[in-house]
């Protein structure tokens, strides 16, 4: 009966009588909710147009973070940082599709993946190796990003808006804009949709796929730069990151591999979920810390329910 | 020139199934057994033993149980690291709780908590395939580290929070504790190790072997062949969750002798993992060459100050990172199938030399 | 042909006498979402015969295959197998009741030889436990051998005893066919479900699997069920003929029969509907 009322009746009871912390719990969700979407956003960008599932997805995040504070610890200025950092990120696109991609050609989606896990070490390895491996501070104020924060007093309450998370949700919102106008209006993107529909159709139109394939992954690596740089604001950046990374892959469960709809709304799911399962749950009845584990748990038991996800489509096997 | 299968005729299909139809393979093989029983323990040193021979066992005992269910079943697992953990504590439970149980029996009987976990993370399995197994699996990897430190049951409410090993005789011989012999663990890691290789082997060749395989390949025709995913891929999670979960209590019983959760993070999923990529997916001999590679290649960058080159430990360990990242996107690009693959092409050139055609 | 195949064709009896009826599709209904595969098709396959299932590209020809072997499940109607009705069952359980197929597009188990495919196909023969597999010498290992030797026969009757040893995935596409009809028939089945057997090969290969077709149809007494383009070969194999166009039967009957019957020459040749 203890439990009963600890499951069904205490969290709500809280919820109603502190809504400042329910409201504040919220407003950490969806942050943690709109980084989730972005880092599912370059998983599902990469697989829509190459079928690769880039476990490096996490860790390019990382690595762009990492590049950009360690140039900037070099002497190089902020701006000038971000730019080389987005040229490292070109580099990175297409080196992967120069010496990997083009190499794998034709082999089982699960090597593809493997590879990726390979690489997924060789980035942390290299970014280690190159500019050290202790945690470093994000240079936000150099790059003009809001740092403080805001009160509103509410319910008899406050709650705090970190300025860098807002500008965090408006940078998140411009970027899967810019990403929408790019795939619908501009000749790239149509080619990009033309071979996330058919790779043989399209080669046969005349889109080189090599072409295209370094231009998805420069794009998953400009979202996973700004990923890194809202991330790693809130935090340090250090390859720790990457565990808070692979969650990610829940937010692609619920949402799809390939719906990019569905890595936002997957993502802002999970981001406040788990907060408030955390917070309401986790804490009075298991002792706190399920943050790790929630997403994956709830993508689990959704993928006995639902195997396609929220957004994909029941797929007919053929034989 | 020696190696060659010219007049050896197999005169029944029991001789033509057998693990080693080559001769010169099985004289090989008990080799091996020969110098791993008899020459290590006499001339091995104190270290060679503690840090190279019996972590390398234990490891590649867990990549025979990983290989089981990515290399035989096709059924990609990134909960390795929790298996094993499961082992582990079950372990450490048992012994605490039953005291004159030979630790042997127990260590053995920790694999049984350990594949029923494995049943349970691997059920989804019968609904998903592919990269949803990765997030499944990790949900496990996750959840179990999480009990691990959170429940202070498994770890008997010490303060530390880690598990402790417990001396223990069995035979006559202290085998675990502080005041065990380092020769008398080995053998005894090295017994179970070479007799839980040896059941894998069999249960390979055989009918449930083939029934992982069947379900890698096309579970589709499988199923349309009278196989049950459902006794196959539970079968395969079940076997390969036993193996993880002997390696890691072995693993804190006579190698790390105490165990924080640490070393049974996601980290070693992904070692073990690499392991059995490395060395060969759906081999034995792969579990084997994968796991000294793996495990071998940073204990050597590390020591590269005593041959005079200077690199710092941190250094490396990145360097260590890189190469092993390199040589994974290497053989899947060149050779998927791994260093056993490898060892086959070379064992195959031998049969036919010095005439290739 | 040759002295060993008393073994297989006695395992393949099911107390059905030839001529009677062995399967029974009723009026069956398939559709994905609004996608509609198969309407109210009904027809019979008896004991013995070689029935062939004909039609142009889409007209639902494997779906049926798919149907009677309960990969997919119908909407509508019924099938009675062996004198028994079941409208819904899971492949495995089709499976070990005795039907077994190849398939159009090769399904084989690409990491394993050529003879471990054909074992496979004896999977549902093979009842020694867990335990005895772990200890394996001993009874695993007999029964391993006893089923060894069946397919060994299969092996001899096919000709392919010289890519024994062979991964699968390294054969070229005509042997990959013969491969997957001999893991077919180690099952043993009374109804053997042909998908293409013939597609992409070269009239000698072709002239090769009809041997084997009319071989396994007469010496084992294997009922089988075919679909194939090449309607020579159809003509010529098949007892009777079914001919379905957009998922509805638009003939059945002796070969002559359908060739001359004018909505299945309209249907191969294009006349709008």
């Amino acid at each position: 009966m203890e439990l009963f009322n600890q499951i069904f009746v205490d969290p709500f009871v809280t919820m109603y009588e502190l809504p400042d912390l329910l409201l504040q719990t919220l407003w950490e969700g969806f942050v943690s909710g709109t980084l989730y979407s972005l880092i599912a956003l370059g998983f599902v960008l990469i697989f829509k147009a190459s079928s690769v599932f880039n476990f490096a997805q996490g860790i390019m995040v990382v690595f762009a973070a990492l590049t950009l504070v360690g140039l900037h610890e070099l002497g190089v200025p902020a701006y000038l940082a971000l730019l080389l950092t987005l040229g490292v990120m070109y580099l990175l696109a297409f080196s992967v599709e120069r010496l990997v991609l083009r190499h794998m050609v034709n082999q089982p989606d699960i090597i593809l993946f493997m590879t990726t896990i390979g690489l997924t070490f060789i980035l942390i390895g290299a970014g280690e190796l190159v500019f050290g491996g202790e945690p470093k501070a994000m240079i936000t104020e150099e790059l003009g990003l809001p740092t403080g924060s805001s009160d509103w007093d509410v319910f008899g309450g406050i709650v705090i808006f970190q300025h860098i998370d807002i500008a965090a949700a408006v940078i998140a919102f411009l970027l899967i804009l810019g990403l929408a106008i790019f795939f619908n209006k501009t000749r790239i993107g149509r080619a990009l949709r033309a071979v996330a529909d058919d790779h043989q159709a399209a080669l046969s139109v005349g889109i080189s796929l090599n072409q295209i394939w370094v231009i998805v992954w420069f794009a998953a690596g400009i979202v996973a730069l700004a990923t890194g740089i809202m991330w790693a604001a809130k935090s340090d950046v250090s390859f720790a990151l990457q565990v808070v990374a692979l969650k990610a892959l829940p937010v692609l469960v619920l949402g799809g591999f390939t719906s990019i709809p569905g890595a936002i709304v997957g993502g802002l799911i999970i981001g406040f979920s788990e907060k408030l399962f955390d917070l309401y749950w986790g804490v009075p009845i298991l002792g706190g810390g399920t943050e790790s584990w929630f997403a994956f748990i709830v993508a689990l038991l959704f993928l006995l329910y639902r195997p396609e996800g929220l957004f994909g489509e029941k797929h007919i096997e053929r034989i | 020139m020696f190696y060659r299968e010219a007049g050896q005729f197999k005169t029944s299909y029991a001789a033509d199934s057998a693990k080693f139809p080559i001769r010169q393979d099985l004289v090989a093989i008990w080799i091996y057994l020969a110098i791993g029983f008899l020459v290590i323990p006499v001339f091995g040193d104190k270290y060679f033993i503690e840090v190279i021979m019996i972590p390398f066992l234990v490891l590649a005992l867990a990549a025979i149980g990983l290989n089981i269910l990515v290399g035989y079943t096709g059924q990609i697992s990134l909960g390795t690291g929790g298996f094993m953990g499961v082992g582990a504590y079950s372990c450490y439970k048992m012994a605490t709780y039953f005291p004159d149980m030979n630790i042997i029996v127990l260590i053995l009987l920790s694999g049984f908590f350990a594949a029923i976990v494995g049943v349970i993370f691997g059920l989804p399995s019968l609904r998903i395939k592919g990269f949803y197994l990765v997030v499944t699996t990790l949900a496990a990897q996750f959840f179990l580290e999480w009990a691990f430190i959170r429940i202070p049951w498994l770890y008997n409410y010490n303060d530390t929070g880690a598990i402790n090993e417990i001396t223990r005789e069995s035979f006559g011989y202290i085998i675990t504790g502080a005041q065990s012999d380092y020769t008398v663990k080995y053998l005894v890691v090295l017994s179970i190790v070479v007799g839980m290789t040896w059941i894998a082997s069999n249960l390979i060749s055989g009918r449930i072997g083939r029934s992982w395989m069947m379900i890698r390949d096309m579970d589709i025709a499988a199923e349309l062949m009278g196989v049950r995913p459902l006794y196959a891929k539970l079968s395969a999670f079940a076997v390969s969750s036993f193996y993880c979960g002997v390696a890691g209590s072995m693993m804190v019983f006579f190698w790390q002798g105490s165990a924080e959760v640490e070393i049974f993070d996601y980290n070693r999923s992904f070692q073990i993992l690499f392991m059995v990529i490395l060395g060969g997916l759906g081999s034995l001999l792969g579990s084997f060459l994968g796991a000294a590679i793996i495990f071998i290649l940073p204990i050597i960058i590390r020591a590269a100050p005593d041959y005079g080159i200077p690199i710092q430990a941190a250094t490396a360990d990145h360097i260590s990172l890189i190469i092993i990242g390199v040589l994974i996107v290497v053989f899947l690009i060149l050779e998927p199938l791994g260093l056993a693959r490898l060892w086959g092409i070379i064992k195959q050139k031998l049969r036919v030399w010095p005439f290739p055609y | 042909m040759n002295v060993h195949d008393t073994v297989l064709s006695a395992a393949m009896d099911d107390g059905i006498a030839p001529g009677e009826e062995l399967l029974h599709v009723d009026n069956i209904s398939l559709s994905f979402g609004g996608v509609k595969a198969i309407t109210d098709v009904s027809f019979d396959i008896l004991k013995g015969e070689i029935r062939a299932i004909i039609g142009p590209n889409g007209a639902g020809k494997t779906s049926m295959l798919n149907v009677i072997n309960g990969f997919y499940h119908p909407q509508e109607g019924t099938i009675t197998y062996r004198g028994e009705e079941r409208r819904r069952m899971r492949p495995y359980q089709a499976a070990s009741s005795g039907i077994s197929r190849t398939f159009q597009n090769v399904a084989l188990f690409k990491g394993m030889s050529t003879l471990d495919n054909i074992m496979a196909g004896r999977t549902l023969k093979m009842h020694k436990n867990f335990f005895w597999q772990m200890w394996r010498h001993g009874p695993a290992l007999a029964e391993e051998i006893e089923h060894r030797k069946v397919v060994e026969e299969i092996i001899d009757f096919l000709e392919i005893e010289a890519i024994r040893k062979a991964p699968v995935g390294t054969l070229p596409y005509g042997l990959q066919k013969r491969v997957e009809l001999g893991r077919a028939l180690a099952a043993e089945p009374s109804l053997l479900l042909l998908d293409e057997p013939m597609a992409g090969m070269n009239l000698e290969e072709k002239e090769d699997m009809s041997r084997f077709i009319i071989d396994v149809n007469q010496q084992y007494g294997t009922t089988i069920a075919l679909i194939e383009h090449d309607m020579g070969v159809v003509m010529d194999l098949a007892d009777r003929v079914m001919v379905l166009d957009y998922g509805k039967k638009i003939g059945d009957g002796l070969p002559e029969e359908v060739q001359k019957n004018q909505d299945v020459i309209d249907a191969y040749l294009g006349v709008s509907h």
